[in-house]
């Protein structure tokens, strides 16, 4: 127990700590394509760091809710990260929550984050958060119905139950699946505000969502919320990479040589991914706010279709 | 049994205390008080029947040949812990807000005579007697709603409030005559012992989705509720949305699983087309509010909708005889009719709070009252997240138990069923989506930001009592979503004695785990993930403020450099919903704008008007309002006619009464 306690730890530290590591590839990915040099990979923690130890700058109107919604923001990130298998399946309290809690601990971050855009009472605020919540009643309802397909072809919620059927031989490609994953893909765009759903990298101002609510935030808190962002991006990989691609997964109990296998692979995974977000995130211009309804309708019927199929299809 | 039976009677007792002692200052600590206590007493006795045997009563009361039955089985029980809850709640939040009544006298005795008709509902066990107390029900809530007669606004609602009630009373009346048969028999114990045949049954049981789901709130026929719910008093808005809805689910639930029997597919295709596109339509409708009231109670529909959806599932498995499947999707229902009436119940109660200091309910002359109002906003904001199906928080709970009904998938052979399912997975998830985007504008707009108005500047918080029922119903919404496997015990008694199977017993699992099926499958806990937060958020505000920065600066806020000192220049309502309203709004409410711009070197000032119509009220409700109001003018004539026209009339009446029987025969 005390064993299985201990992995659990080493996942939960280890997605904390790789998380900038992850926000610092891709954007250094991004660099390279643009031929420009890119920061360093370890940027990320010097900023987390500098953000630390600054004082934080509060508007005159804040509320308690403004202070403590960065850290209650970054703790449903955290333990939703928890949930997700990264190296192994099976941890110790990997049944705590299923995919669809996971899902509402996300919207629940989400939920907080949009209340603190609108605490000061500033337009930009508003309008960040206006637009994360119209983005989010349809990337909801499309992560859902992906969640409806994965468990309707696995027989489980639970993520890591799903990630080791997967990884089984019965867990061969199908035409729901691949909906799933192309639903996933958009979603998770959507979810981590990246192009073409928004701009990570932007300032400008009426071009850009998530950046726009966290507007006011300076010093600790802003460091919370890149730290929590960095970790929903790092989240998403690890669910696709788990569900979609689980190859070196640790299922079953296994000794040292296992861990590493399943270590190793998991970064060779978030690598890849990294490379290819930024590669994807390059070619590809950011849509107007208005087309992305269309982009994520998509998604949700694609998820809708891939449940009908699956719903459906029994007794044919 | 028979404390209930007290209870209602002390409940009785207030209402003459509340017409008497209406202006002295004693009345209304008495009748809330008492209302309180007698509720109290109801609710622990209907806790402690839900795992008892049925207990019945005859009364020598009501139409001499029938007498009236009483009956408390497991079922009622939870519906009278639900109805006794929300009783106790609002009476002991009125002990504090109806001090500003500003008309005791129309309140105080309608009150207590409310909340006894609706735990008489739930305990009838024969045709008349609920017949009996659900007009009581909606005649004593019909008051309540016109308390305030001299605005306009509420003589409106309480008119189609009237007409909608009726119109459920009468339904409900023939779909019992229908089930009482030929030879009359009103006893809900005979109705049970023989059940209608298949064509009579599916009458019947359209007839209770009118008359049942009218009263709750079933799209398309909810349109009284958002105008009656908010005219109420906002401690009978509660009960009205909290309590008086799921006495109506309580309604629909022993007539379609009770009294029919075993229902048919297509009745289940037809509850959950209707659940999926109540929960859809009332949250959108909800949307567009800026009524903080109004909104509160088209979310009502919403989570009716919610329920229903779960009650479909529910009679789709029972249909095809899976009879755990059709438990667990009922006790996602029940978990969800106890979760709402305790979240709507608190939404109210703080907007009746934010009503009180402010003086309004429209969200864009509020803002900014978490500063005046911190205990308010607080629990307000418990409420929000619940109602969104937030974790750790009961919302989320009922709703994944939903999602895991949906989830089961056996093996129906009804194609209709195949598609309907998992259709309304898309739709309830649409739906929990959009509740979250909507609250966080209701509490976003109202709670934070800058007053938009001088009364919300200056708002203050409310009084003791009112604090006290808001805290009390926050706790709850806590506790449920923490521990849910003991709610989903003390449900399993009522949804047994309905379907004959019910869930496995969750409070023995490890860790106090919510287990549906089997661990493998799917399970949640509330408890550890509540823990894992506060632990995670505590480490790190604990961390870094100890090894890092904790230097605070106030500074005027920075708004990309252009900050403008004016309130008006924050996000509204109106523009906060407008990107949902175009994504959903263009198809549904044919919302549009229209942007007036004044020529050059005028200097009128630019419109943007924003035109939103309402498809169910112009569709089915104004073509009815016409054809009445037609049909009166009509037949005005006939009350200026002149005696000899009057007897002529009923001379000819009654000829043509005695021909028609004479040929009948």
């Amino acid at each position: 127990m005390t064993a299985a306690l201990l992995v659990q730890g080493a996942d939960m530290a280890l997605v904390v700590l790789a998380a900038p590591l992850l926000t610092g590839w891709v954007r250094r990915v991004k660099a390279r394509l643009q031929r420009r040099r890119g920061p360093p990979l370890l940027q990320p923690y010097r900023d987390l760091r500098r953000l630390l130890g600054k004082e934080a700058v509060i508007a005159d109107g804040a509320s308690w809710l403004f202070r403590t919604a960065p850290y209650l923001v970054f703790a449903f990130t955290w333990v939703a990260a928890a949930l997700v298998p990264t190296f192994a399946t099976g941890l110790y309290f990997s049944w705590t929550g299923d995919l669809i809690a996971i899902t509402a601990l996300l919207g629940a971050a989400r939920f907080l984050l949009a209340l603190a855009g609108m605490d000061i009472g500033t337009s930009f605020g508003g309008i960040g958060a206006s637009r994360e919540v119209m983005i989010a009643s349809l990337a909801e309802p499309a992560m859902l119905m992906i969640v409806v397909t994965l468990a309707l072809i696995a027989g489980s919620t639970q993520l890591s139950t799903v990630a080791a059927f997967m990884a089984s031989p019965a867990g061969g490609p199908g035409v729901s699946l691949i909906l799933a994953l192309a639903a996933f893909l958009i979603v998770a765009l959507a979810e981590n505000a990246r192009i073409p759903v928004d701009n990570p990298a932007t300032h400008l101002e009426l071009t850009m969502v998530h950046e726009a609510m966290v507007l006011e935030y300076s010093g600790r808190h802003l460091a919370m919320i890149e730290l929590a962002a960095s970790l929903k991006l790092l989240l998403s990989l690890s669910a696709i990479a788990c569900i979609f691609f689980p190859f070196g997964l640790l299922t079953a109990a296994g000794g040292a040589g296992g861990y590493a296998v399943g270590l190793g692979s998991y970064a060779v995974k978030l690598a890849a991914a990294g490379a290819l977000l930024g590669v994807f995130e390059t070619a590809t211009a950011k849509m107007r706010v208005f087309r992305v309804p269309g982009l994520l309708g998509v998604a949700l019927m694609l998820g809708l279709l891939g449940t009908l199929l699956l719903y459906a299809g029994r007794g044919l | 049994m028979s404390l209930l039976l007290l209870v209602i009677l002390l409940l009785l007792a207030g209402v003459p205390a509340g017409a008497a002692r209406a202006h002295a200052p004693d009345g209304r600590p008495l009748v809330y008080g008492l209302s309180a206590g007698a509720c109290a007493i109801g609710g622990l006795a209907a806790l402690a029947a839900i795992g008892a045997p049925p207990a019945t009563l005859s009364l020598p009361l009501g139409l001499p040949w029938i007498g009236a039955h009483l009956r408390l089985d497991p079922l009622a029980a939870f519906f009278l812990v639900v109805v006794n809850l929300g009783g106790a709640g609002a009476s002991l939040y009125a002990l504090g807000h109806a001090r500003h009544e500003t008309m005791p006298q129309r309140v105080l005795p309608f009150h207590p005579l409310f909340l006894a008709a609706l735990n008489l509902v739930v305990i009838a066990d024969d045709a008349f007697t609920f017949l009996f107390a659900w007009e009581l029900m909606s005649l004593a809530s019909w008051a309540l709603v016109v308390a305030h007669h001299r605005e306009q606004e509420n003589l409106r609602a309480g008119y189609v409030y009237l007409l909608m009630a009726s119109l459920s009373g009468m339904v409900l009346l023939l779909a019992f005559g229908l089930l009482a048969g030929p030879a009359g028999s009103y006893a809900f114990a005979a109705m049970r012992a023989a059940p209608p045949a298949a064509g009579v049954a599916g009458t019947v049981l359209v007839l209770a989705l009118i008359g049942a789901g009218s009263k709750a709130g079933l799209v398309p026929l909810h349109a009284w509720l958002p105008l009656a719910h908010p005219a109420a008093p906002s401690h009978v808005s509660a009960l009205m949305s909290g309590v008086m809805t799921k006495v109506a689910v309580y309604a629909f639930l022993r007539i379609s699983l009770d009294l029919l029997g075993t229902p048919s597919w297509w009745s289940a295709v037809l509850v959950l087309a209707l659940g999926g596109a109540t929960a859809v339509l009332g949250v959108l409708y909800a949307l567009m509010q800026h009524d903080l009231k109004r909104l509160l109670a088209y979310h009502t529909v919403e989570n009716i909708g919610i329920i229903f959806i779960g009650i479909g599932l529910a009679m789709a498995f029972r249909a095809d005889g899976f009879a755990a499947a059709a438990a667990l999707a009922l006790t996602a229902a029940l978990f969800h009719v106890f979760n709402h009436s305790v979240f709507k119940a608190l939404l109210f109660f703080g907007a009746g709070a934010v009503l009180t200091a402010t003086g309004t309910r429209d969200m864009e002359r509020l803002g900014g009252l978490i500063h005046g109002m911190p205990r308010t906003g607080f629990t307000f904001l418990i409420a929000c997240a619940a109602i969104s199906a937030l974790p750790p928080l009961n919302g989320f709970v009922s709703e994944w138990l939903t999602f895991q009904a949906i989830l089961l998938r056996p093996d129906l052979p009804q194609w209709g069923l195949k598609v309907m399912i998992p259709t309304d997975g898309a739709l309830l998830a649409l739906a929990a989506a959009l509740a979250a985007a909507c609250f966080v504008k209701a509490f976003g707009i109202s709670f934070l930001g800058r007053p938009r108005s001088e009364a919300a500047g200056a708002a203050a918080e409310t009084d003791r009592f009112s604090r006290a029922a808001m805290s009390g119903f926050a706790a709850l919404c806590l506790l449920a979503g923490v521990l849910p496997g003991a709610l989903v015990d003390v449900l399993a008694p009522a949804v047994q004695s309905l379907l004959g199977a019910r869930m496995p017993a969750q409070l023995g699992l490890p860790w106090l785990s919510l287990v549906p099926v089997a661990a493998a499958r799917s399970s949640y806990n509330g408890l550890l993930i509540f823990l894992f937060l506060a632990a995670a958020t505590s480490l790190s505000i604990l961390a870094i403020h100890r090894f890092a920065s904790r230097a605070v600066r106030r500074a005027p806020a920075w708004d990309c450099g252009f900050p403008d000192a004016r309130p008006a220049t924050q996000y509204t309502a109106d523009s906060f919903a407008q990107p949902i309203r175009r994504v959903f709004g263009a198809l549904i409410f044919n919302a549009h704008e229209t942007l007036s711009l004044p020529p050059p070197g005028d200097t009128a000032p630019a419109r943007l008007t924003k035109h939103l119509a309402d498809p169910i009220w112009d569709a089915l409700y104004a073509p009815v309002q016409t054809v009445v109001a037609w049909a009166a003018e009509t037949l005005n004539v006939l009350q200026f006619l002149t005696i000899r026209r009057y007897l002529a009339a009923v001379f000819i009446a009654l000829v043509a009464l005695l021909l028609a029987l004479a040929l009948w025969q």
